[in-house]
């Protein structure tokens, strides 16, 4: 048997969060290095995992197979397809950026005592995190799946509740408040989501005898298995619901804007651009996957929701005050992009849709990130209370724009592709669809223009006449996410190579394909 | 003697002892009519165990009253420290079962 | 070195420069500006030898192109980063090149003493870049990459100075305004797409002009093309933004909002005309917008007082003529890119004539505050007039040879639209000819009018130096001669004429008579300024004047239009928005745990700890459970 290296990926995260966090107190740079090197080994790990993975063949590469619960026909199934794959490798890109970018962001205040140890348990969350992320988008056993998806609340639920936005406006005590009601609505509105699915779950083993994702599709695709019309529709409705809330869509979307306003920075990333591609990844692979024919049903609504979550994102993400909540709501705008690239059902839609949850990883991270860095030095969430940063740090400024353009999807920046991709997949079936999306692309750069503007040009104000220029640490994090930006943005090929096939699966499962042009043109 | 008139007395007896629980105050009695409704209980497993012509009931029935014996070992213990801290054997004085 | 090869060197040696710049950092400050410059420069050069190249071979045979990579491939979906280089692009390259390697050398003495100049250069270089992507692209896709791109480059530059406000604003809404436009362009990409299954310019062009699909299509694929020309070109209804655009420095509005950039709307529908011609509808829609800016910029050229800002008008206005010729369809796309040409030279060199003047003046720009700057300025002067004479069409220069073809071209179309065409041309001629005898009179004749600037310095006006005169030298002999150069056995026409297409038009009048109207249009057109503003003194401040003069100075209203309906409407529908995700989309969810909260608050009070009110509902529970089964037996 050759080596689990999907399983590889996961423990090493595994053993390094559970390595940091047992370091002493007092060896607290020790943790945050042990943490970072863990992540960089993740890393590696991820690029043999898409250096092994072979675009043209099998479905799903380097499977794993253990029996668990026999009883129940639970197997430790992992295998990656294309899908897979690219955001596996997203996951383990974005971590060392996330904890390089937090380095400082769980240091103990002085007043604790000193066995107190939040930095080595912050990093050690992040990758318990790093773990469940990778698993899931691993895992091929659909009770695998919800164990990891459901688990992955955990460490989720301390990071938000536990490690605050030490720049929050107001009181200590009324900053705990709203960290907590953050983490709580975080925790609940995921955990009724998971609660359902559980019972979606619970209810495919009734009817399908069995677990694993290949072989449920396969009996489905022969017609071996069939499902009652009704039965389908609501296993359908179990599963969506939990990825409708991890993903958001409209209306379950409010927990978000909470969560990424108190968390810091890092975490803020950590929830949108990786944790919640869970559940777009997920809509893709078991709703379309495991109910071609309800997912088909149930198309209508979720287009018109992913409409509303890009129109109404981007007009909340305009009205907003706060630099974190305005990022979050402009990230539902794009999270509606994606599930109208999935539910367009074209090759076009979903290969974007799946370049779109990679480069939205990215490009998030890069505005996020050096948002994040901006709030730090004035000690505010407030657009209001800056003004003229561009003066005083330059390269700040130009780094938050050019995340900032890649937000509102400038060609030449990788969004853009992906952006373009879901609107010429959803045109050639839907093209009222793809009209109301375009208008999604003024918005984005309403609000991102907004922003810059508000922070970062006119007169200089007082508060911010002394504010430094990035320094050594985050340069190195805002860098190589730029240069990933604008090499995908340039030559997106290596990703697509290994999304299409993947793409051409997952419509044959569904049983579609494209729409053919009106004029077969001279090629 | 037709054994259904032991079953009637039993509840009787019940009755008289879930009645002194819920209205008698003092500890102590309310610990007496506990060990009145377990004693009616008894009578009527007995009863049935010589209506159905089984040992079951006289079994369960020496079952009772050995957890009865050791409830009484603890319940006194708690009724005298109560008292001993307190000063009153009222029931209604205490309610420390609330958080 | 095979020539097809060195396309892609044209936008490469300013994307190198612009890269070079922007990430250079402080060791590059003293130096910036000349690298900025080498590269652009060495951007012509490279177009130039690509023409001399071109001049050698059959007109047919003379389209180059150059396969890079694929760009997206995804199935069903080709995009290639590919560039096509025939006349019409070639055309376009020697403009941007040639005036933007002036504009370079410019803005080295312009901007001496800016401390951001290595950025401003390294800005201007990135917009090289992407302008010639715009007209390099072998497809819809990567055009608009460039569209984008110096869409940002624009941005970018309009804000150049950020501390200002003003400029910031102006940026944004040039960007958001452009937005807009550039929703239409990527809706026509999309139709192309599921009508042609490609947006490659040879395949979508062909099936177009074939007649493979319906008109409708086609008409609609035009409209939003128009929609997207409407943006960057500033046409009427989304002009607004290029007034404030002059918020930017001065060789900006030159370079971008003059000569090149705000001219890709001609580019993109002359690019497109074989859909066009198959969509009569649309090239009628073309024209209608044509004739309004045409007029909407002239009349707010008349009645601005900042130098820029007339120009600016006056740039919309020239703008319409180019976007009415290109609606006229064969007869008219090569007259607009002739125009376009002889436009670049000479707006960019009136524009960086006013910039000599702001220069020489502390930064004033109203021209109330200007006067008698002749004699202190005389190669401005030179410069500006000649350019001023070219643009108003004066017999021989430029201006003259271009605009006259478009009002022919206009009368040619026949019927009642060609005389309402041709009279709206005619207008808009007589109101060139006076808006900017208005600004030449304000500027540099009549007596001083000048102020001393805010912190009380006196302005001194001086000739400006040898960087900023040689480009407005090189612009005024482009101003006087390009345009009979291309007249000259219609040289233009058949050069152009193997991309385009041409036909002649046949106005229902003569050429000559047409040409007299002109003539005497623009002499009244003179007349009337020199009588109101030679005559008699300027006055300082502004006369309230009338109720169409003070519309025009706000920009025909279109602003407070927009403000009203756009602006505070959406602020309302946000801020409700925000109202109702706080209260109603969240509402619910908390309610939800509020009510539930409730529930088990009053569930508590049942644990009172009373150990006898325990024992009562554990006997209530056992009756309740009695007669449950009692029941159930019984049934």
């Amino acid at each position: 048997m050759s080596f689990p290296l999907l399983t590889a990926t996961a423990a090493l995260p595994a053993i390094g969060a559970i390595a940091t966090a047992a370091v002493p107190a007092a060896r607290r740079t020790a943790a945050k290095w042990l943490a970072l090197l863990v992540s960089l080994g993740t890393l590696g790990l991820a690029a043999a995992v898409l250096v092994r993975f072979e675009p043209g063949g099998d479905r799903y590469q380097l499977t794993e197979s253990h029996a668990w619960i026999a009883d129940f026909g639970v197997r430790y199934e992992l295998g990656a397809d294309g899908i897979g794959v690219a955001l596996i490798g997203l996951t383990a890109l974005l971590i060392p950026f996330i904890i390089l970018a937090g380095w400082h962001d769980a240091d103990p205040l002085e007043t604790k005592s000193s066995r107190w140890r939040p930095t080595q348990g912050f990093f050690a969350l992040i990758l318990m995190v790093e773990v469940m992320v990778i698993l899931s988008f691993a895992a091929t056993d659909v009770f695998l799946f919800y164990i990891v998806f459901e688990a992955m609340l955990i460490p989720m639920y301390f990071l938000i509740g536990g490690f605050g936005d030490r720049a929050h406006a107001g009181s200590d005590e009324n900053a705990a408040t709203q960290r907590s009601y953050a983490a709580v609505k975080f925790l609940l509105y995921n955990l009724v989501g998971g609660l359902i699915m559980l019972a979606a779950v619970i209810g495919l083993y009734v009817v399908a005898g069995g677990f694993s994702l290949p072989e449920i599709a396969e009996a489905r695709a022969s017609g071996e298995l069939t499902m009652a019309t009704n039965t389908e529709r609501l296993l359908f409705l179990g599963f969506f619901f939990a990825f409708a809330v991890k993903a958001p869509l409209w209306p379950l979307h409010t927990w978000l804007p909470n969560a990424m306003g108190e968390s810091t920075a890092p975490v803020a990333v950590l929830i949108t651009a990786v944790v919640d591609k869970v559940g777009t990844f997920a809509m893709l692979r078991f709703c379309l996957g495991l109910f071609p024919e309800a997912s088909a049903w149930a198309t209508p609504v979720v287009l018109t929701l992913a409409l509303v979550s890009i129109v109404y994102g981007a007009l909340l993400a305009v009205g907003q005050r706060d630099i974190k909540r305005l990022i979050a709501y402009a990230s539902i705008s794009h999270f509606g992009f994606i599930i109208l690239g999935i539910f367009a059902m074209t090759s076009q839609g979903q290969s974007g849709a799946t370049l779109y949850m990679v480069n939205h990883g990215l490009s998030t991270a890069a505005l996020m990130l050096v948002a994040g860095f901006l709030i730090s030095r004035r000690g505010s969430r407030l657009i209001a209370d800056y003004g003229g940063v561009q003066k005083v740090a330059p390269v700040l400024a130009g780094t938050f724009l050019v995340g900032g353009l890649a937000t509102l999807s400038l060609p030449g920046l990788a969004p853009f592709v992906s952006e373009f991709l879901v609107l010429v997949g959803t045109f050639a079936r839907y093209p009222v669809a793809g009209i109301i999306a375009t208008f999604g692309i003024v918005l984005a750069a309403l609000y991102t223009l907004v922003l810059y503007q508000r922070t970062m040009t006119g007169p200089v104000k007082q508060e911010v006449s002394k504010m430094p220029d990035l320094r050594v640490r985050e340069l190195a994090v805002v860098a190589p996410l730029i240069a990933a930006l604008i090499f995908l943005g340039v030559y997106p090929k290596p990703v697509t190579d290994i999304v299409n096939p993947a793409v051409e699966h997952t419509m044959s499962d569904v049983q579609k394909t494209d729409p053919e042009p009106e004029v077969e043109a001279a090629k | 003697m037709n054994p259904v008139n032991y079953l009637y007395l039993a509840a009787v007896l019940f009755a008289i002892g879930a009645s002194g629980v819920l209205i008698r105050r003092n500890a102590i009695v309310v610990f007496m009519c506990v060990e009145l409704m377990l004693n009616a209980c008894n009578l009527s497993l007995v009863a049935f165990s010589r209506m159905h012509g089984n040992l079951d009931g006289q079994i369960l029935a020496f079952f009772t009253m050995v957890v009865a014996a050791a409830e009484v070992v603890v319940g006194l213990a708690i009724i005298v420290t109560l008292f001993r801290s307190r000063h009153s054997a009222s029931v209604d004085d205490a309610s420390l079962m609330k958080l | 070195m095979n020539t097809e090869n060195m396309i892609a060197l044209l936008i490469a040696a300013p994307l190198l420069g612009a890269v070079v710049l922007l990430c250079g950092g402080r060791r590059l400050d003293r130096t910036g500006h000349w690298i900025g410059t080498l590269l652009a420069a060495a951007s012509f050069v490279v177009g130039v030898v690509l023409f001399t190249d071109m001049l050698g071979r059959d007109a047919e045979d003379r389209t180059l192109s150059q396969h890079l990579f694929s760009w997206i491939p995804v199935e069903g979906f080709q995009a290639d980063v590919a560039f096509q280089l025939d006349q019409l692009s070639m055309t376009f390259v020697l403009l941007i090149t040639g005036v933007g390697t002036l504009i370079h050398l410019y803005s080295v003495g312009y901007m001496e003493h800016d401390e951001r100049r290595r950025r401003f250069f390294g800005f201007l270089n990135l917009f090289l870049a992407a302008m010639l992507l715009l007209v390099l692209a072998d497809n819809y896709l990567l055009l608009y990459v460039g569209w984008e791109g110096v869409g940002l480059a624009s941005y970018l530059l309009i804000g150049f100075w950020q501390h200002k406000p003003s400029a910031a604003t102006a940026a944004k809404k040039a960007f958001l305004v452009n937005r807009v436009g550039d929703m239409g362009l990527s809706i026509a990409i999309l139709l192309m797409f599921t009508t042609f299954g490609t947006f490659a310019f040879g395949p979508v062009l062909s099936a177009s002009a074939a007649g493979d699909t319906s008109e409708g299509k086609l008409t609609a694929i035009g409209l939003m093309l128009l929609l997207a020309a409407c943006g960057k070109s500033a046409q009427v209804p989304l002009q607004s933004w290029l007034g404030d655009a002059m918020e930017g420095p001065t060789p900006v509005s030159a370079l971008i909002h003059a000569a090149t950039m705000v001219t890709a709307g001609v580019y993109l529908i002359t690019r497109s005309g074989a859909i066009f011609n198959a969509a009569p509808d649309a090239q009628l829609a073309v024209v209608v917008v044509g004739a309004v800016t045409l007029l909407f910029g002239a009349i707010v050229g008349c009645a601005k007082d900042d130098i820029k800002k007339a120009l600016a008008g006056s740039t919309m206005s020239q703008i319409g003529y180019m976007i009415l010729a290109t609606g006229l369809g064969p007869i008219g796309y090569v007259f607009a890119i002739m125009h376009l040409v002889t436009h670049g030279f000479f707006k960019a060199g009136l524009f960086l004539g006013a910039g000599s003047v702001m220069h020489g003046m502390n930064d004033e720009v109203d021209m109330r505050k200007y006067g008698g700057l002749r004699k202190y300025m005389p190669v401005t002067f030179a410069t500006f007039g000649l350019g001023y004479l070219a643009i108003i069409g004066f017999p021989g220069l430029s201006g003259f040879w271009s605009k006259d073809k478009i009002i022919e071209a206009a009368f040619a179309q026949g019927g009642t639209e060609g005389w309402i065409l041709g009279a709206v041309t005619l207008l808009g001629a007589a109101l060139t000819a006076y808006y900017m005898t208005r600004v030449m009179l304000m500027t540099f004749f009549g007596e001083k009018r000048w102020q001393p600037d805010a912190e009380g310095n006196a302005p001194h006006p001086h000739e400006s130096p040898k960087s900023m005169t040689i480009p407005m030298i090189v612009l005024a002999f482009g101003s006087v001669f390009a345009g009979g150069l291309f007249s000259l056995n219609e040289s233009f026409a058949g050069w152009l004429e193997p991309v385009t297409a041409f036909e002649h038009g046949h106005p229902p009048i003569s050429a000559g008579v047409i040409m007299t109207a002109t003539i005497t249009v623009m002499v009244l057109g003179i007349g009337l300024a020199y009588v109101q503003y030679g005559r008699r003194p300027v006055p300082v401040t502004a006369p309230r004047g009338s109720l169409l003069t003070r519309a025009a100075r706000r920009d025909l209203l279109q602003d407070d239009l927009n403000h009203v309906v756009l602006v505070r409407g959406g602020e309302h529908l946000t801020r409700s928005l925000v109202y109702v995700d706080h209260t109603l989309v969240d509402g619910v969810v908390n309610g939800t745990a509020a009510s539930v909260g409730g529930l088990s608050g009053r569930l508590r009070k049942l644990q009172n700890g009373f150990a006898r009110s325990y024992a009562v509902s554990m006997f209530g529970g056992a009756a309740v459970l009695i007669a449950a089964t009692l029941l159930m037996r019984a049934v």
